[in-house]
């Protein structure tokens, strides 16, 4: 995908999330985005996401202005695959019709063939036994992978995951990221904010690194995550890899 | 006896979670009733009172009529409330603040003040202004807006349990606000106000017994009125304590029965 951001400010009252991030990126199918908490990383994610409006700046990705008016962000919103931390789920409907219930009423598919299609891809991932379930008689990991299927579902553009993993325990981590290095590897498009800095140097292509809302690094993966040159990067990398 | 037949009395627990047989509860409920029966048995024997239920039983059609009547109120009640409820919990999320407060302040007035005052005021001050004459009208009405205002309370924390997290996705997934409201947060509240409600529908029932102030012939201005022709005390408001139980009953179990169907985390 091609990424450009022009100066983009994001306050919440009084709090500066976003302070003039610019960027320019194409060719990078895969970017992981790491920091500190609070550096803005789930912010920028968010705008990415159609969710959050910049207050100052501009955002084309592959060529086109980001909208601002409340009908195409809606659209906007559903050419995208938006994964959270958690809660993803709707805990009225069952994993099924969590699946379907974008497709049915923001994709334009009849209920039958949302039905079918979903239970094609709960079955590729190893979900369908669990299809009737509602999310509280799921694991968290499993509530993850639905939420990642709900997202693939409907042909996004490119997938947005904010912590996909971290309100899991390790075990369930291993089996959510093992299937977002499987979508990886089918060569889809994906901008990942992640804690998890082994996966991020085996997905990811390349790298940001947010402190205070502002770039202080970014660049191919490999090269930030083995030779940083930042004081800030370098001392991040020190702390979080220590255990 | 045996340890073990005693254990027919009692619940287990594990943990959080109860086990009662079927028997037990069956058991439970036999000996509750029958030890309620013997002391209320031992204080009407003791009573030195001369039952005189063919009086009473010649106004039969008086506790029909008005047992009708108080299910007649308090069902159009009902219905009227939860279109007030409904729009005063919305006005508490109107931009519009004139209206907001409005909610606010007409939800804190009638929890805050008595039944028997609000009847009283609406019916010889408001009613009286707007030319409403007919008393049932008014009495429903009153009925209506004092039940309103906590069934707008009830419907506010339904829409509040649905978490900002669940508004996100339903926005991350491409949906308007009114798929949102539609799909998302009605569903929920639907199922999160059904408990509360049948029991404040339980109290509406109750409460429209006050209506007999006002000279609403309903179920208890008629127990009384009985009374007052047979001076049979008991005879006329046993009947009555037996009627509203008729209704509340059902309504508690059917609400019991809601909340244990709808109990899944979230
Ligand atoms: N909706 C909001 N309202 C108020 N302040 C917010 C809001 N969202 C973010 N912020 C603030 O903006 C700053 C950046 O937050 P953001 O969530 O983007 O950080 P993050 O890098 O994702 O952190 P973490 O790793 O803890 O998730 C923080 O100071 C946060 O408190
Ligand atoms: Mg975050």
């Amino acid at each position: 995908m091609r990424l450009r951001l022009d100066g983009v400010v994001k306050r919440f009252d009084g709090v500066t999330a976003l302070d003039g991030i610019t960027l320019s990126l194409s060719g990078a199918r895969s970017i992981a985005l790491i920091g500190p908490s609070g550096g803005g990383k789930s912010t920028l994610l968010r705008v990415l996401a159609g969710l959050e409006l910049p207050d100052m700046g501009g955002v084309e990705i592959d060529g086109v202005p980001l909208p601002t008016d409340g009908e195409s962000l809606i659209r906007y919103r559903r050419g995208i695959g938006t994964v959270f931390q958690s809660y993803n789920l709707f805990p009225h409907l069952t994993a099924l019709e969590n699946v379907t219930l974008p497709l049915v009423q923001a994709h334009g598919y009849a209920k039958e063939a949302a039905n079918r299609y979903a239970m094609e891809l709960l079955d590729r991932f190893q979900l369908s036994s669990h299809a009737g379930k509602r999310p509280y008689e799921l694991s968290g990991g499993q509530q993850q992978r639905v939420a990642i299927v709900r997202a693939v579902a409907i042909k996004p553009r490119f997938l947005l995951f904010d912590e996909p993993t971290s309100a899991l325990d390790p075990e369930m981590t291993a089996e959510v990221l093992d299937l977002i290095a499987e979508l990886r590897a089918q060569e889809r498009e994906l901008i990942i904010v992640t804690h998890e800095m082994g996966f991020a140097k085996r997905v990811a292509d390349h790298g940001i690194f947010l402190g205070s809302g502002r770039i202080v690094e970014e660049g191919p993966a490999a090269a930030l995550f083995e030779t940083p040159q930042s004081p800030e990067l370098k001392a991040f990398l020190g702390k979080v890899l220590k255990y | 006896m045996s340890r073990r037949r005693f254990q027919i009395l009692f619940a287990r627990s594990r943990g959080n979670h109860e086990e009662i047989p079927r028997f037990g509860r069956a058991v439970g409920v036999t000996s509750a009733l029958f030890l309620l029966a013997l002391v209320l048995s031992f204080a009407f024997s003791r009573l030195n009172y001369g039952w005189n239920w063919e009086a009473v039983y010649q106004y039969r059609r008086m506790f029909v009529s008005g047992w009708l009547i108080t299910l007649a109120i308090s069902a159009a009640s009902l219905a009227a409330s939860l279109v007030i409820g409904l729009a005063a919990a919305l006005s508490h999320r109107s931009p519009f603040l004139p209206l907001r407060y409005l909610g606010k302040i007409y939800v804190e007035f009638i929890r805050g003040t008595p039944l028997l005052v609000q009847i009283l005021v609406f019916f010889y001050v408001v009613a009286d202004a707007f030319g409403i004459g007919n008393r049932y009208l008014v009495g429903t009405l009153t009925l209506a807006f004092f039940a309103g205002a906590y069934i707008s309370e009830i419907i506010r924390a339904g829409i509040e349990s649905v978490g900002e997290s669940q508004l996100d996705s339903a926005r991350a997934i491409g949906l308007t606000p009114y798929q949102t409201y539609r799909y998302v947060v009605f569903p929920q509240v639907m199922r999160r106000i059904l408990p509360p409600l049948a029991g404040q529908f339980a109290s509406l029932i109750k409460d429209s017994s006050l209506l007999s102030i006002i000279a609403v012939s309903e179920f208890t201005l008629n127990a009384q009125e009985v009374n007052a022709f047979t001076y049979s005390t008991m005879e006329s408001y046993l009947p009555l304590a037996l009627g509203y139980l008729a209704l509340t009953l059902p309504i508690s179990m059917l609400s019991k029965y809601l909340e244990t169907r709808y109990r899944y985390a979230s």
